[in-house]
């Protein structure tokens, strides 16, 4: 190449030396993206973001492509409509993994991958329907209560002790509800008494919703995520019956004047468990991650998400987050010793898991609340 | 090939694209969701059947019936509110500027429809809110505070939100295209103004503006956004219902219930309003 047509190449050289340069290239690159494993995540929102997954990524060479639902129901609703194989990793309630396994929807996992030994509470390693016939399916990775959320400049830490506070004559109109009937409706059931709050009979049935009915002319709107945390952050809604920390400690980190807490009837947990889908071509890149979210990094990832704060379940995790961050540890009572320890809350009696009906169809339970909106 | 067969082949060629795409995207999707009424959830799998459950369910069911009134009820009034507020606009519009500043007008109407209608009406939230500037502005005067998010007015405003710029657009348009020389005949004649516009300038802008308020009812009728984050789903309308439908243990069929039924009631609206508006006065 003559020095004439390196300093002052033509339009024939720019292309001809700009194609070499690109086909020997070529090799380099096609290896880094063939690299790349693209897994598929079916989770509530948040848990794609990259506040809790980039390190993973990073480290793997892994991009998630994250598909977010909002309910149980939802959920087996995406899965139930995509072709096996779709997703990699599914997050799900507890409650709904038997129905996951049921219909064939997650493969087996070998519970000798997972920390079991490291839980943080003994229930939590044989979780209702996470196993069938001694063989393992689901592995919890989070929690968290719901109970009583509210405005803490219209309702009193007092007044918040027992979801009756919702009948607060001064809060007329400003009672949300979270907008899906099993953790509104498992809140009644422990105001009136039913220590299984989910599986209770007919007579005790009529009673939720009796009382829930009682509460409707309290009602100010049904919210999904975005609507609750507006309704709650702009003082339209002074108390919200459905939900508990998961929104309101986002709002609190931002210093809204809110507040969660377990009243005297009792709370609801949450339990959000990672299953690997049935057909998934990333199997082992999937449980890799699901290991990754048992680990103390992944455990603080889980605890702090950005979407929504959850409680660790290992306790190499919740070392870390009270290394990590010292203030959310304390502010959601993981520390040991704490009067708010969740494990703590649970072994008092006043945590029930969230369940789906055990003696009524869930068809029975959304039927009523659909027309208790509708009243 | 003779002449006609080549005109009729140009001709098909042409109508074809639209046909097949209608075909394909409109007929068989509501085709299938028509099927898909007759078909049973059993542990939450949609299972093939004929069976007439989910029909029996919704129409036997009150709550629907009362979200079916409720839902025709906010859609009849936001379009007798756009049409009504549109009017003298679409009329100023129309008559009383000039060339370029209709163009102008009816780009800045335009304009709206550049951003998302989701945010606009998360927009609409600050300003409804109890501690909005409505709210504020009404305690001025003595009347508030008073919110209007969470209720059918919050959900009247996202109506209009979506569809009174359309409205004003498609009503400007049929009185601009109205013959003037009718209307000059009417002041010729001794016609008063405001006879003018009832007698002259409305029958002649019949078919216009019945359009307009048709796109307004349809819009409105099958909205989920508004009568959700504005509304506050209280009561819930016909679409919120087939989301719910959907939500809590996949009953899709009973949605394609619902979604059959607010086809049918907006083919029979159309119709009726289409057959009224090229009605001839007898």
């Amino acid at each position: 190449m003559s020095k004439q047509t390196l300093l002052k190449p033509n339009r024939r050289d720019i292309l001809k030396y700009g194609v070499a340069s690109t086909a020997l290239s070529m090799p380099f690159v096609s290896r880094a993206w063939a690299q790349t494993v693209e897994l598929n995540m079916l989770a509530w929102y948040g848990h794609g973001e990259p506040d809790v997954v980039a390190e993973f990524e990073a480290a793997n060479n892994v991009k998630f492509k994250p598909k977010y639902y909002a309910g149980g129901d939802n959920m087996l609703a995406l899965i139930s409509q995509s072709p096996p194989g779709t997703y990699d990793v599914i997050l799900s309630d507890a409650e709904f993994v038997q129905q996951l396994n049921e219909a064939g929807y997650v493969d087996e996992l070998n519970a000798a991958d997972y920390p079991f030994d490291d839980f943080l509470f003994d229930e939590w390693k044989q979780f209702p329907g996470h196993w069938k016939d001694g063989k393992l399916f689901s592995v919890m990775v989070r929690c968290g209560h719901l109970g009583v959320s509210y405005n803490t400049t219209a309702v009193s830490a007092e007044e918040a002790q027992s979801y009756k506070c919702f009948w607060k004559p001064e809060l007329k109109g400003k009672v949300g509800h979270f907008d899906w009937h099993l953790p509104n409706l498992g809140q009644m059931s422990l105001l009136n008494g039913n220590a299984s709050p989910f599986d209770i009979d007919e007579a005790a049935w009529g009673k939720v919703k009796e009382t829930t009915t009682s509460l409707r002319p309290q009602v100010g709107g049904f919210f999904d995520y975005g609507g609750t945390f507006n309704g709650l952050k702009n003082g339209e809604m002074l108390a919200m019956a459905g939900i508990g920390d998961w929104i309101t400690g986002v709002l609190e980190r931002d210093g809204a004047k809110v507040a969660s807490v377990v009243p005297k009837e009792g709370g609801i947990q949450f339990t959000e468990s990672w299953s690997i889908g049935k057909g998934s071509k990333n199997a082992d890149m999937a449980k890799k991650f699901i290991q990754y979210m048992l680990s103390p990094e992944g455990q603080v990832h889980s605890a702090r998400m950005a979407a929504y704060p959850g409680f660790a379940v290992t306790k190499a995790g919740r070392k870390a987050l009270n290394e990590k961050d010292p203030k959310e540890a304390q502010r959601t009572g993981q520390v040991d010793g704490a009067a708010n320890d969740p494990v703590t809350l649970i072994k008092e009696g006043r945590i029930k898991y969230r369940g789906v009906p055990a003696q009524q169809g869930l068809e029975v339970w959304n039927d009523f609340w659909s027309e208790y909106k509708g009243s | 090939m003779a002449e006609g067969q080549r005109r009729d082949f140009y001709a098909w060629f042409w109508r074809a694209p639209l046909l097949v795409w209608q075909l394909l995207f409109f007929v068989v999707p509501l085709a299938f969701m028509f099927v898909m009424s007759f078909w049973l959830v059993k542990n939450y799998r949609m299972t093939p059947a004929f069976a007439f459950d989910n029909w029996a369910k919704m129409l036997g069911w009150n709550i629907f019936w009362s979200s079916y009134a409720y839902t025709m009820a906010l859609a009849v009034a936001a379009t007798i509110l756009a049409s009504v507020l549109a009017f003298p606009a679409a009329y100023g519009l129309a008559f009383r500027v000039t060339d370029t500043t209709r163009r102008w007008a009816l780009f800045f109407l335009i304009i709206p429809f550049f951003t998302s209608y989701l945010v606009r009406v998360y927009a609409w939230q600050v300003v409804l809110a109890g501690n909005g500037v409505i709210s504020a502005m009404l305690g001025w005067v003595g009347l508030g505070p008073i919110s209007l998010l969470n209720t059918p007015i919050g959900t009247l405003v996202g109506y209009l939100t979506l569809s009174f710029p359309l409205v004003v657009i498609l009503q400007t348009i049929s009185l601009a295209s109205i013959d003037k020389t009718l209307i000059e005949a009417a002041h010729n004649m001794g016609c008063s103004p405001l006879r003018t516009v009832f007698s002259v300038i409305i029958p002649a802008a019949k078919v216009g503006l019945i359009v307009a308020g048709l796109f307004c009812f349809i819009l409105s009728f099958g909205d989920f956004v508004s009568p959700y984050y504005l509304g506050g789903s209280k009561p819930p309308t016909l679409s919120i219902m087939i989301v719910d439908s959907t939500k809590s243990g996949q009953q899709w069929p009973r949605a394609a219930v619902i979604a059959v039924v607010m086809i049918l009631s907006l083919l029979a609206i159309a119709f009726t309003a289409v057959k009224f508006a090229y009605r001839r006065r007898g």
